[in-house]
């Protein structure tokens, strides 16, 4: 049987896929031209949003078949919920790419590995929000894993790194284990993985319902662990401090993009039957993620360290849409603080990756960063109170007020007060590193010990080496965002829908 | 469309930039910012008059589509209640603003507290113009930073370990009340479908009484963190003795305000919650009257002295908003404004002490200002017997209406519980003498025990005559601001 492929409806993954191959090639023919690869992948991830933007409006779905009795079913739908995430995930590649540039272009990481592993997982991140069976679902979750692991332990001299990948490599690999147990399950019990006979054979009531329940919270484990929700985000500090921090930033949001949008598919494609017994249980996982998460970051002094437990809280945030059922103002609502976590968490990845460069990586390093280096400080100031959700960070607090609001018109009243609670525990976190950010520089606090000039000496050691240009452009250009997006709040989103 | 409003916003807003991006010289950059200050304070009085000669509705009106996924619009405008506060909010900046001209904070960069003054103004008047409930509260979260960064990094300079502690305590409570205040906007939205602040008391219908009551307590903890309702005030006192001058007068003349507002304003929404939570509020209120000024009997501090005393005013404000009475928002807009005016003199003047002696300590300061420094001490005793109500200055207006209001409440409510809170609040109001009494013997009586300090400068004089004309204004000819108050009676309201 031969099927016909809607090659417009898997362009934007295509290409990231041909862009992956070509900086693997061209950096095995030309390896001393290290920008080449970099030059490719960015090309692609621009192709792909090319692609992306043109084809909105329309859904398209291919790999479709029929089969005797059951309707035609499709593994493959891109519609507008897609199209949105397909939009918030190659920003966010393009974002990371510019920020591997230096690294690549340096040779402190092998250029073409480090392109081809990125836009390989990246293509499958795009997969996982388009799939609509569960197979599908579970190979596109794994293309996001299996480069990730490498791109993790791709420090060729650092065991932390080495251990990071490990770590991350031996829990993925459980959560996997788990989630095929799980779709095996839900096979058996309707005979079919695709989204619409599934739902529709739960709808009828012909399925065997506890074997689907429990299939379907086994297959929910492996998005659970790629979103980082508890109890499945022990692995996130020590795999974000141990890989590159870009690639940190990746895992940060792309990474958990595509959790998010697999969360949703199987959620409200599969198991919209059932929406009362997951919104309860989503909804804990929220609260504990967020709650978790915030704890964590309280105790961090490492500033890789500190965004990785508070991407673990900005995880339960968002996942707070979908325990509120999930609708389509829900899944907006989701997007939209994807969009604006992606563009501002980048930023703060980016001042991190900025801040290595000079050889630091505590938040007390930072002292007066905002002063000395306006532009990395200050944007790395301003991203922490979009993350806070307090204005002047206006796009924050708008995305944090869509997220309440998802709650409270799903009758979430608790989840709403949890999250109002959590959104004041963050602050402490968030204003301690600003605080750090904007003091005066050393010398003016040290006082009359006068120990502060010769401290001071040391501590600005090292701050003349430059900026690479690329981390310079990241940071500008997501600051350049986030203040307009803070300004128009209704274009974060427009761009979604 | 640019309105009126946008402009008494925008333009401190423009000053903060201007003195951020331009001025590199201190007394240049604190000119600016009078010169701001000044242009809004005479901006917001045209929308107050208008008001007063408006039929009681919203003047100054703008409003177009501003977050549309979310059924949020850019809606601005002002009524009887919202109006003097704004002109509040500008005179109480246009003071501090002048204030900074002759005397640098006793730390950090002026051109900074410049700019943040003119961001708080800024902010605080976004807040009350709002007629938006998103607006309003994203206005109501701007005031927030503005103000921990002139607590953590203008604070006071011998303890900086202690100032920031106070500052993000002050933030964070107030960020968890204002979340659940959120909470409570997005229930009357889910309820009513609409954030439109001039709609919704006409929809309240809609609203079930269950989730009446839920929104009314929602907004009396979210609102009751920030005016502060006891006991949630335990952010205050440390906030007030560690903010430099102007942060306090600014925190307490403005920002407690928000609060106090908020309550009026969105309780209007939800009259039947607001029937079954009111007692509680007036309960708490009489406490905080009682509370604060047995706290001040014992305090040595004279900024954590004037800190619970705003307390105890505070609760005279929520037990006149609790009797839901006309002249229960009367009062209460008034004993606002007063409080306003008053407490941000009283800072201003041991502001003056602090920069002479170098202390708010009462051992600290010494004894006999009257005889070290006559002009400083007759402006401190006159904003203490201002405060502590004193018949022909604005503060007895504030209390008397309140105790008045709370004789007759609402017919829904328990009237001799009200006579209770009234005979309650008349004993708070004694106390409240003997404290300000037994401070201006400590401070401004008795022998000299040390040197004579520097007077009044010229500077200050002209930062504090607007409001000591305005305490003198409003205590003898209170109609001015019951006229323009009542007002609030034809806006609309029940």
């Amino acid at each position: 049987m031969t099927q016909a492929v809607d090659w417009v409806a898997i362009a934007p993954p295509l290409s990231l896929v041909i862009a992956a191959l070509t900086a693997l090639l061209v950096d095995a023919a030309w390896p001393r031209v290290r920008v080449l690869a970099g030059l490719v992948s960015l090309t692609g991830v621009v192709v792909a949003l090319g692609f992306t933007m043109s084809g909105r409006n329309e859904a398209r779905s291919t790999f479709c078949f029929a089969d005797g009795e059951l309707p035609t079913s499709c593994s493959w739908l891109v519609d507008d919920v897609t199209s949105a995430w397909w939009l918030i995930m190659l920003i966010a590649t393009a974002l990371v790419v510019l920020l591997l540039w230096t690294a690549a272009v340096s040779g402190e990481l092998p250029a073409g590995e480090l392109h081809f592993l990125v836009l390989a997982s990246a293509a499958g991140a795009l997969a996982v929000a388009a799939a609509q069976d569960l197979i599908t679902l579970l190979v596109a979750m794994e293309t996001v894993s299996l480069p990730a692991f490498a791109l993790v332990g791709l420090r060729r001299v650092d065991r932390r790194g080495a251990e990071a990948a490990l770590k991350f490599f031996i829990t993925s690999v459980v959560a996997t284990a788990l989630s095929l147990l799980g779709i095996s399950m839900v096979y058996g019990a309707t005979g079919s993985v695709a989204a619409g006979p599934v739902a529709a054979s739960i709808a009828s009531g012909n399925a065997v319902t506890p074997v689907i329940g429990v299939g379907m919270v086994l297959t929910v484990v492996a998005l659970g662990f790629k979103v980082a929700a508890v109890p499945f985000q022990a692995w996130v500090p020590d795999t974000y401090v141990g890989a590159p921090i870009p690639v940190a930033g990746y895992l940060s949001v792309v990474s958990k993009a595509a959790g998010l949008a697999g969360l949703t598919i199987v959620l409200v494609r599969f198991l919209a039957t059932y929406v009362d017994t997951w919104s309860t249980m989503v909804g804990v996982a929220a609260a504990l993620t967020m709650t978790v998460g915030n704890l964590g970051a309280l105790r961090q002094r490492h500033i890789v360290r500190l965004l990785a437990w508070s991407s673990v809280a900005q995880a339960g945030y968002l996942l707070v849409p979908l325990a509120a059922g999930g609708l389509p103002e829900d899944v907006t609502a989701l997007q939209a603080y994807a969009l604006m976590y992606a563009v501002v968490n980048l930023t703060a990845f980016a001042a991190a990756l900025a801040v290595a460069s000079w050889g630091k990586s505590d938040l007390a390093d930072c002292m007066g960063l905002a002063r000395s280096h306006p532009w990395i400080g200050g944007s790395l100031a301003f991203a922490l109170l979009c993350l806070a959700g307090l204005p002047p960070g206006v796009v924050g607090l708008v995305a944090k007020v869509a997220i309440f609001r998802s709650a409270v018109d799903g009758d979430l009243i608790w989840l709403a007060v949890i999250v109002g609670v959590n959104v004041a525990i963050g602050l402490v976190y968030y204003l301690r590193f600003l605080a750090v950010l904007v003091q005066p520089a050393a010398s003016d606090v040290a006082g009359p010990a006068g120990v502060g000039a010769h401290d001071e000496d040391d501590h600005w050691a090292g701050l003349d080496r430059a900026v690479p240009w690329s981390t310079e452009f990241v940071v500008g250009i997501t600051l350049a965002a986030a203040v307009v997006l803070s300004v128009f709040p209704g274009l974060l989103f427009s761009a979604i829908s | 469309m640019i309105g009126g409003l946008e402009i008494i916003i925008g333009l401190p807003l423009l000053g903060a930039l201007v003195v951020l991006l331009l001025s590199r010289r201190d007394t240049v950059a604190a000119w600016v910012g009078v010169a701001f200050g000044s242009a809004t304070l005479a901006g917001s009085v045209v929308p107050w008059a208008a008001t007063i000669d408006d039929g009681g509705g919203y003047v100054a009106r703008s409003d177009t589509a501003w977050i549309r996924a979310l059924d949020v619009r850019w809606a601005l405008g002002l009524d009887r209640l919202s109006a003097p506060l704004v002109v509040l909010t500008a005179l109480l900046s246009w003071c501090c603003l002048v204030a900074l001209v002759r005397r640098a904070p006793s730390c950090g960069a002026r051109p900074g507290l410049v700019a943040l003054v003119l961001v708080l103004e800024s902010a605080s008047i976004g807040t009350f113009a709002a007629l938006d409930l998103i607006v309003f509260f994203v206005f109501f979260e701007l005031v927030l930073i503005p103000m921990w960064f002139v607590i953590a990094d203008w604070g006071d300079e011998h303890d900086p370990v202690g100032r920031r502690r106070a500052a993000t305590r002050f933030l964070v409570t107030t960020v968890t009340g204002s979340a659940l205040m959120l909470v409570g906007f997005l229930l009357l939205h889910a309820r009513t479908g609409t954030f439109d602040v001039t709609e919704l008391p006409s929809r309240a219908g809609q609203i079930g009484a269950g989730t009446q009551v839920l929104v009314a307590v929602l907004f009396l903890l979210g609102f009751g963190a920030k005016v502060p309702v006891w006991p949630l005030h335990f952010w205050l006192p440390d906030a007030h003795s560690k903010a430099p001058t102007v942060g306090s007068v600014l925190l307490a003349g403005v920002l407690l305000k928000l609060g106090t507002y908020g309550l009026l304003r969105f309780w209007a929404d939800v009259p039947d919650g607001a029937v079954r939570v009111a007692p509680y509020l007036g309960a708490l209120g009489v406490v905080g009257i009682v509370y604060g000024a047995l706290a001040c009997l014992a305090q040595t501090d004279l900024k954590r002295l004037i800190a619970y005393s705003s307390v105890g005013h505070m609760g005279f404000v929520l037990l006149a908003i609790s009797t839901l009475t006309e002249q229960g928002r009367l009062a209460a807009n008034f004993a606002n404004v007063a409080h306003g005016i008053i407490t941000a003199l009283l800072f201003f003047v041991v502001g003056a002490v602090k920069d002479r002696v170098g202390t708010t300590e009462l051992a600290g300061i010494g004894r006999a200002l009257y005889a070290r420094a006559p002009h400083l001490g007759a402006a401190f005793g006159f904003a203490a017997v201002a405060s502590l109500g004193l018949p022909g200055l604005a503060g007895f207006w504030g209390e008397m209406l309140s105790m008045l209001a709370a004789y007759s409440p609402a017919a829904a409510l328990s009237r001799s519980t009200y006579v209770v809170f009234m005979v309650v609040a008349g004993l708070g109001a004694v106390l409240t003498t003997a404290y300000f009494v037994v401070a201006i013997r400590r401070v401004c009586q008795g022998v000299p025990d040390r040197d004579a300090v520097g007077d009044v400068g010229r500077d200050e004089w002209v930062a504090w005559s607007p409001l000591v004309a305005s305490v003198l204004a409003l205590g003898i000819f209170p109609v001015i601001m019951l006229w323009s108050g009542s007002a609030s009676a034809l806006a609309g309201r029940r």
